[in-house]
């Protein structure tokens, strides 16, 4: 199975600096349709108005969290396919347990490196 | 005042303050040692020993607390803590965008090297720029540390202002403890304690 990098990736983050970050290594590796959001709330405004592939996502956000986000999209019938990498400095067992319980596709630590960031996104788009 | 009625004061005092005030408490004990005349047994002058004691205590520890000005932490240290660290946040996002800004520069030459026919020199710089994104991200993290910290200065805060309140016969509403997901938002864990991305890859997958 091809991915299709022409697809639309929402990455959201409340760190302008992160944002930043993802936005480059997802370019590296030829994902140019990446949109931003700082919380949870804008996050799930623009997937409702928009068509996405894939969400790239920090927990700790105000005033919803990355968690909120997640459930709020598994709850949405049209979103609820989506693929979602939850992206968090949350390393705890219980957040992890949590993450999948509300059906998260990956989770990576951070600090992370490329590598890892492709190797997921890879596995959840249907490689590996 | 017999015993029965002194612990129904002390117990009428506890339901009143979450923390009774000192000069409440010098108050029960000067009612105490009304109570207290004519001949004492060992018992009552054992009591009676002990209960001066405590007035005692309670006496030089209120004048500790107002010698080491422990305002002063709520009024300067705190606040100042709290400010050289927002600064701190401010300038390394500064120099963290400074550090991007000259990445995607050098992301654009990889590009036109690629382009131009030196794919190896391209991707030898694209390597070297993903390297730099990576190690940028600990601006992430140090801000999340720092905002721990900023919380603990602020619980302390908090305490001392208990402590103030206390001695000054005010009691200020006890601090609310985490409930809910935000028991889960913990932020960075410290390098010894926290899962890697092996055990937390394992721990996912034995979901499945």
């Amino acid at each position: 199975m091809t991915i299709d990098k022409a697809m639309n990736v929402l990455i959201v983050d409340d760190y302008k600096t992160m944002l930043r970050i993802i936005r480059n290594l997802l370019k590296q590796i030829d994902f140019n349709n990446v949109e931003e959001a700082t919380d949870g709330a804008e996050a799930l405004a623009k997937l409702r108005s928009g068509s996405f592939g894939l969400v790239i996502s920090d927990w700790n956000m105000q005033p919803m969290t990355g968690l909120q986000l997640l459930q709020e999209v598994r709850a949405d019938g049209r979103l609820r396919g989506t693929p979602f990498i939850m992206v968090t400095a949350e390393s705890k067992a219980e957040n992890v347990v949590a993450a999948k319980q509300a059906g998260v596709s990956k989770y990576i630590v951070k600090p992370f490196n490329a590598e890892t960031l492709r190797e997921k996104i890879e596995k959840v788009l249907g490689h590996g | 005042m017999d015993n029965a009625a002194r612990h129904n004061r002390l117990n009428l005092l506890r339901q009143r303050y979450h923390i009774a005030s000192t000069d409440l408490v010098i108050d029960v004990v000067d009612a105490i040692l009304s109570t207290m005349h004519g001949d004492l047994s060992a018992s009552e002058a054992g009591l009676l020993a002990e209960i001066e004691d405590l007035a005692r205590t309670i006496a030089t520890a209120k004048a500790e607390i107002s010698a080491l000005r422990v305002d002063d932490i709520m009024t300067n240290h705190i606040p100042s803590a709290t400010d050289e660290l927002d600064a701190i946040v401010a300038h390394t996002a500064a120099a963290t965008d400074s550090i991007l800004e000259v990445c995607e520069t050098l992301d654009g030459v990889a590009a036109t090297l690629s382009r131009d026919g030196d794919a190896a020199g391209g991707g030898q710089l694209h390597e070297a720029t993903s390297r730099i994104y990576e190690a940028c991200s600990f601006q992430d993290i140090t801000g999340q540390r720092i905002s721990k910290v900023v919380a603990t200065l602020k619980a302390i805060d908090q305490k001392v202002a208990t402590i103030m309140a206390t001695f000054n016969g005010r009691v200020e509403p006890r601090a609310t403890s985490a409930e809910g997901e935000a028991v889960l938002l913990n932020g960075p864990q410290l390098p010894a304690l926290a899962m890697d991305q092996t055990d937390i890859d394992e721990l996912l997958a034995s979901f499945d």
